[in-house]
């Protein structure tokens, strides 16, 4: 059997506004559009994606919060509806769609060999996490690929950033050698924006776009210093400034799913491509690719 | 109108109650308590229960449950082995739409939701399937803001008794919390459980002391501290004492019984019973500043959002304080006069009260919003708001002179834009005094002398 690779890594946020503006079939509610900056980002993304040969989605969602251990979803087929208890007005999403439990399960198991706490998620009710499905969802509208389905342990709460990360460097590792191990061309999502301070009030309508702007320069300024080392494939100073940026930024790096992709990634020092960044609600988001199919071994 | 909160709560959030209590003797106390409490309900006038729950955090200000009779499945995030909950719940749509109201008055940012399929927190689900399986009490159901202070936590649970007075409700105060709320971070088995570390398990301890003397007032300012102390960062702030306390006027004269105390996968899980019924005890000593209207900074969106509207305040004629002298009767919590006069005369055996509008006692402010701006041009404004708030206004005057709204027997309205405002101004009419079933004239006039749409004048028995 051939070796398992990652085709590409992506940050993908999840605001739901986003499938909100798009108004595709599954979502209840109907908008005017706006966030185009974001969505035209992910159209640039999926372009890049276009042609790439990949059999399998694997995820990590902070809207899937778990503070015992990470969880993984087992069940093959998934289907419900979700409805963000945050923005119900703008995120009621049906959907169908199907889990990769084989490799779901490997991962599991490479991290518990790892010594991490880790669960399957094996209750045939349990809704799929409206992060999960909006990121898949602009990546991937198709729905026709499966997903792995990884939650967010929130170690940070209970620890530090310093411990999250060396926990979710060690899970990245673990999905990268499981990945290796299955034989599967993998794309890898780590769902979450970046500086994440909200605004608590909502325009009517809520895609009215003269009044949406970061909600301060310092969350600018941090957004934009983050996007600068992925552009210059500083992976590592992105995890030394993690810390710093969590606590500054309020970000929502603090879920771990960007330290897990780029420790998947290798830590990689080739430059990520920025396919576009906006904000939503105030929030700063950036959509990001790590093209791993195109660098050389 | 009576309406009180006849019964407070502070119960866990976790499903283990509901879904396993055989497994651990300390989870079947757990839900040995809860069934007392729900004994303890059901033998009260409760007509209402209202959760305020830690486990539904909410962004856009807060969120109120408005759907009638929500109905899914539930599966906890992390304790999803332990199986599913079915529910289906009947919620006071009436109430929480007009508890809605409220909080827009009182300057909140807040927002009903009613949509099928909403994913109704673990937390609620936990305390409405133990405390009132059967639904035979409606409840209503609010959100946590993750950014919510003190004040408008505060000023959520003010608003919430205005629409229970209003509506003369019995209603049961429940707070959906941990005490200390750090779990164990990997699997154990039930017999292994127990309150995650000494220091969690003391101030645990010391909450429910203070809560067993009925000192609820307390502990909601040492909110902060407990935070500092045994609270895991998660989502949000030790921030249900507030509201609860809040909803029992910051007394703390209560009397207070633990129904339980048990770790629940390390964390602390306390079912306590606070009654209205004073224990006896002095009451507190009231150090932080109350307040009565949101003026934060949360309408940071708009230009001409409510935080920017001018303060009416220095559009209108100057205040004055109001007359004192032979059978007058004046409130602190009214607003101030706009000329020299008494809030009230008691004659006899009747009362008869000065012209009341809607504007607020503390800062002038106007619920609903004013009907110009500095400099005379139309704003829009909220006629339900600015009429419930004279109504409220009323209520507190009233009860200054030692009635209440049950008493008045005569109101004359005036409207400032009869085509406009008619419907709304009826509407609130028939939620409030249209009850009590007063005489009543209505009157179509140019202008009053604030930037206000309604005000009313009434007489009423002593």
């Amino acid at each position: 059997m051939a070796k398992g690779e990652i085709v590409a890594g992506c940050l993908a946020p999840h605001p739901p506004h986003l499938v909100y503006a798009e108004n595709p079939e599954q979502n209840e509610p109907a908008s005017e559009g706006g966030w185009e900056q974001l969505r035209w980002g992910y159209e640039r993304l999926r372009k890049s994606l276009e042609g790439v040969d990949y059999d399998v989605i694997v995820i990590l969602s902070p809207h899937w919060q778990t503070y015992i251990g990470t969880h993984f979803i087992g069940i093959e087929k998934c289907s419900s509806k979700s409805v963000d208890p945050v923005f119900p007005n703008l995120f009621r999403f049906n959907y169908d769609l199907e889990i990769d439990v084989e490799l779901a399960k490997a991962i599991h198991d490479k991290a518990e060999e790892n010594g991490m706490a880790v669960k399957m998620m094996n209750n045939p009710d349990f809704r799929v996490d409206y992060g999960t499905l909006v990121s898949c969802h602009m990546v991937r509208p198709e729905w026709d690929k499966p997903i792995v389905s990884i939650s967010s342990n929130r170690s940070l709460s209970y620890y530090s950033v310093e411990v999250m990360q060396e926990m979710m460097l060690e899970l990245g590792r673990s999905t990268a050698k499981a990945i290796e191990d299955s034989g599967k061309r993998c794309l890898l999502i780590a769902s979450n924006s970046l500086s994440h301070r909200h605004f608590v009030t909502e325009t009517n309508p809520p895609e009215d776009m003269s009044k949406e702007h970061i909600t301060s320069h310092a969350m600018h300024l941090w957004d934009m210093r983050m996007i600068e080392l992925m552009k210059e494939g500083k992976s590592q100073q992105i995890i030394d400034e993690m810390p710093e940026f969590c606590e500054q930024a309020i970000a929502e790096t603090d879920g771990g799913a960007f330290t897990w992709l780029l420790s998947a990634l290798g830590v990689p020092k080739e430059p990520a491509i920025l396919h576009g960044y906006g904000t939503i609600i105030g929030t700063g988001n950036a959509i990001v690719e790590w093209p791993v199919r195109n660098w050389s071994a | 109108m009576s309406g009180e909160v006849v019964k407070s709560l502070v119960i866990p959030a976790h499903p283990h109650p509901v879904l396993c209590p055989e497994k651990n003797e300390g989870w079947q106390r757990v839900r040995d308590a809860f069934d007392n409490a729900r004994k303890q309900i059901e033998e009260s006038e409760a007509d209402l229960i209202i959760i305020y729950s830690t486990l539904w955090p909410s962004v856009i200000g807060h969120q109120i449950q408005a759907d009638p009779n929500p109905e899914w499945v539930m599966v906890d995030a992390d304790f999803h082995d332990l199986g599913s909950i079915h529910y289906s719940l009947r919620i006071d749509s009436e109430f929480a739409n007009a508890w809605n109201d409220a909080n827009i008055s009182r300057g909140l940012e807040s927002r009903t939701v009613a949509y099928d399929g909403f994913p109704i927190d673990v937390g609620s689900v936990v305390a409405l399937k133990l405390l009132n399986p059967d639904n035979r009490i409606p409840a209503v159901i609010c959100s946590t803001n993750v950014y919510s202070n003190r004040a408008e936590t505060t000023i959520l649970a003010k608003s919430c008794m205005d629409v229970i007075k209003s509506q003369g409700r019995k209603a049961v105060a429940v707070s959906v919390m941990s005490l200390s709320n750090r779990m164990f971070t990997e699997d154990i088995k039930p017999e292994e459980d127990r309150i995650h570390s000494l220091k969690d398990d003391e101030w645990n301890r010391k909450i429910l002391e203070f809560l067993s003397e009925g000192r609820l007032e307390d502990v909601s300012q040492l909110s902060r501290t407990i935070h500092d102390q045994i609270r895991v960062k998660k989502v949000v702030a030790f921030k249900p004492m507030w509201w609860l306390s809040a909803m029992n006027d910051n007394r703390n004269d209560l009397t207070g019984s633990i129904l339980a105390y048990e770790p629940i996968h390390g964390a602390g899980a306390a079912v306590v019973v606070l009654d209205p019924e004073s224990n006896g005890t002095g009451d507190k000593e009231y150090d932080e500043d109350d307040v009565e209207y949101y003026g934060g900074d949360r309408n940071v969106l708009e230009s001409g959002s409510k935080a920017n509207i001018p303060n009416p305040e220095n559009t209108g004629p100057e205040l004055h304080d109001p007359v004192e002298g032979k059978n007058t009767v004046n409130s602190q919590k009214a607003p101030k006069p706009v000329g020299a006069y008494p809030h009230a005369r008691r004659e006899g055996d009747l009362i008869y009260l000065s012209g009341v509008g809607p504007r607020q006692p503390v800062d002038n402010s106007i619920p609903g919003g004013p009907i110009k701006d500095v400099n005379g041009n139309p704003l829009d404004y909220d006629i339900r708001a600015q009429t419930r708030a004279v109504v409220d206004n009323i209520s507190r005057i009233l009860e200054e002179a030692g009635s209440s709204l049950e008493n008045v027997i005569d109101v004359t309205s005036f409207l400032v834009d009869m085509d406009r405002d008619f419907s709304g101004y009826n509407e609130v009419w028939a939620e409030t005094l249209g009850k009590v079933g007063p005489t009543r004239t209505t009157l179509a006039i140019r202008a009053l002398p604030t930037p206000i749409a309604v005000e009313m004048k009434v007489i009423a028995k002593a």
